[in-house]
């Protein structure tokens, strides 16, 4: 019964192996390469000036959080995101929703929307700036429109693929227009309105950027191009991994609330 | 008295799928409407619940004409139609939205035990089998209590022995309220077991081409000699409402 004895701490490797296979897998690799660089420039091999190690970054973000500022940065993009995923949202879903619904809106609105939709939208910030001023209002504007657009080409086609037979169903009960979105086509569009709802989120991160290079006083994006002339490449990483780490937190977040809504989806499930 | 005076229907294409038919159904009747392939049946179904409009002539319930969907008229499709995520009370319950809640609940729960179903009502509808998901249609039309229910090959994608108890069970609901019921059915056996008065309609276009009133005791056994006889005469008239008029012969399996 020695074997037992022998193989117990093997067994245990595996299983700790296995359960990191399943979180963790997709940790082996950025891992690895920040160890390797660090360890490069810690043996001088490289030269970290203008790729500063991940230390030096987490420090750099440590300090910007120590003195104050970071919370300020990340409260400033926070509030923009928020506040242009919001009216975004919300036009996306009412515009989705109606041109989906009713063709005479659709034929209306769609042909115009689809030709803006065509505009790559960093091409409005010259336009936004103009009319709404260099404050908030035109980021949060162009933020907006960047929410604006995956949502509202979800909706309106995944209200058209509807499966007419629950829409029967509907009409046998009299249902007037408003029950007929919010009772059938909503919820049978759910699935795919919360994948506009990601991309839209996606989007607006990658548009607050856009925004804030536009000339903001606060803001991450304020702090890459802070970073970038004053000639602080760790700032820059720094302001890169706060994105990165908001941009991931919302969107698990988003996620989250989502699976429970559609915990009733008879779907696919890949085996392990 | 539900009355269907001279209903035509022609589709946008240009196929005329029903022409002239007229038909009256009677309080508390069960009609069955059988016939081949295309010849209609459910073309009927539609314009008798409103979710059509006839080309011609008119279908009116007591006196009032049809021309959209009604309260007192309820529908079970040939699928369940159930909406995928709502659980089974909420299915059941997705046509009385207009009660007072308690109201609600009590109908709903009324329903379910009717249909057997009482245990399921948290559930979803993908964790029912197909049986269950058409009873628990079957519980959502008669939940607003209907006068006139419509049925369109409720069964027919279920299994023999499923097919016979679903029958059955209908029968036993159909004693609650005693709705008007009219079941289009590809199966004879369905009509006989179930019917008062069987329509057996012909194609191009669609029409009626002779009503039987069966004669048979109730409870019906389906082994007994006399429904047996009946079936037989039921499918010699299928066979010939199949036939084109020329005269072609087709299999009688055709027609069904
Ligand atoms: N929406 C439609 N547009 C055009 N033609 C249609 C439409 N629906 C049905 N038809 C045609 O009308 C005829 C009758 O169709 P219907 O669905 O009423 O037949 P049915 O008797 O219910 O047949 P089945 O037993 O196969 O369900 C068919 O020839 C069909 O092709
Ligand atoms: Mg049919």
């Amino acid at each position: 019964m020695s074997d037992l004895q022998e193989n117990a701490p093997v067994a245990s490797g595996g299983g700790g192996f296995a359960s990191l296979g399943r979180g963790g897998l997709g940790l082996i690799l950025p891992i690895g390469l920040a160890l390797g660089w660090e360890v490069a420039v810690a043996l001088h091999w490289a030269d970290g000036r203008l790729l500063p190690t991940p230390s030096k970054v987490f420090a750099t973000l440590w300090a910007l959080g120590v003195d104050g500022t970071l919370p300020g940065h990340l409260w400033a993009t926070l509030h923009r995101v928020a506040l242009g995923f919001l009216f975004g949202v919300t036009a996306g879903t009412l515009l989705g929703a109606v041109s989906g619904y009713w063709t005479l809106a659709r034929r209306l609105l769609d042909p115009t929307l689809q030709a803006l939709r065509n505009i790559p939208s960093i091409a409005w910030v010259p336009m936004f700036i103009l009319w709404f001023g260099i404050f908030e209002t035109s980021k949060v504007i162009l933020i907006a429109v960047g929410v604006f657009f995956p949502i509202y080409l979800a909706l309106t086609s995944a209200i058209l693929g509807v499966d007419r037979k629950l829409v029967e169903v509907g009409r046998i009960f009299r249902f007037s227009h408003r029950e007929m979105i919010t009772r059938i086509l909503l919820p049978a569009t759910l699935p795919s309105y919360i994948v506009s709802l990601r991309a839209g989120l996606g989007l607006g991160w990658m548009f607050v950027v856009a925004a804030e290079f536009m000339g903001a006083e606060e803001g991450l994006g304020f702090l890459l191009v802070d970073g970038q002339q004053t000639g602080r490449p760790a700032t820059i990483l720094a302001s890169i991994t706060a994105f990165a780490i908001l941009g991931k937190t919302t969107d698990w977040l988003l996620a989250l609330l989502s699976a429970r809504a559609l915990r009733w989806q008879d779907s696919f499930k890949p085996a392990e | 008295m539900l009355d269907l005076v001279s209903l035509s229907k022609r589709y946008p294409n240009g196929l005329l799928a029903l022409e002239g038919l007229s038909l009256s159904v009677a309080p508390g009747e069960i009609l069955a409407i059988v016939g081949g392939s295309g010849c209609g049946k459910s073309t009927l179904l539609r314009l008798i619940s409103g979710l059509d409009a006839p080309t011609s002539g008119r279908a009116s319930l007591d006196g009032t004409p049809l021309t959209a969907p009604r309260p007192e008229i309820g529908m079970v499709f040939q699928e369940p139609r159930l909406m995928p995520w709502l659980s089974i009370d909420d299915n059941v319950g997705f046509g009385i939205r207009h009660l007072p809640a308690s109201e609600q609940k009590s109908r709903i729960n009324e329903a379910l035990a009717r249909v057997g179903l009482a245990s399921h009502a948290g559930h979803w509808p993908r964790e029912l089998s197909g049986g269950q998901a058409q009873r628990v249609a079957l519980a959502r039309a008669l939940v607003g209590r209907p006068q006139v229910l419509l049925l369109d090959e409720p069964f027919s994608a279920l299994d023999a022995l499923t097919r016979a108890d679903l029958q059955d069970h209908l029968l036993e609901l159909w004693h609650y309220d005693r709705p008007t019921m009219i079941l289009v059915t590809h199966d004879i056996e369905e009509a006989l077991v179930l019917a008062d008065r069987i329509v057996v309609m012909q194609p191009n276009p669609g029409r009626i081409r002779v009503e039987v009133t069966p004669h048979l005791a109730r409870p019906r056994d389906r082994l007994d000699h006399e429904f047996q006889e009946w079936k037989y005469k039921l499918l010699a008239e299928l066979d010939h409402a199949s036939r084109p008029p020329g005269g072609e012969e087709l299999s009688p399996a055709a027609a069904i």
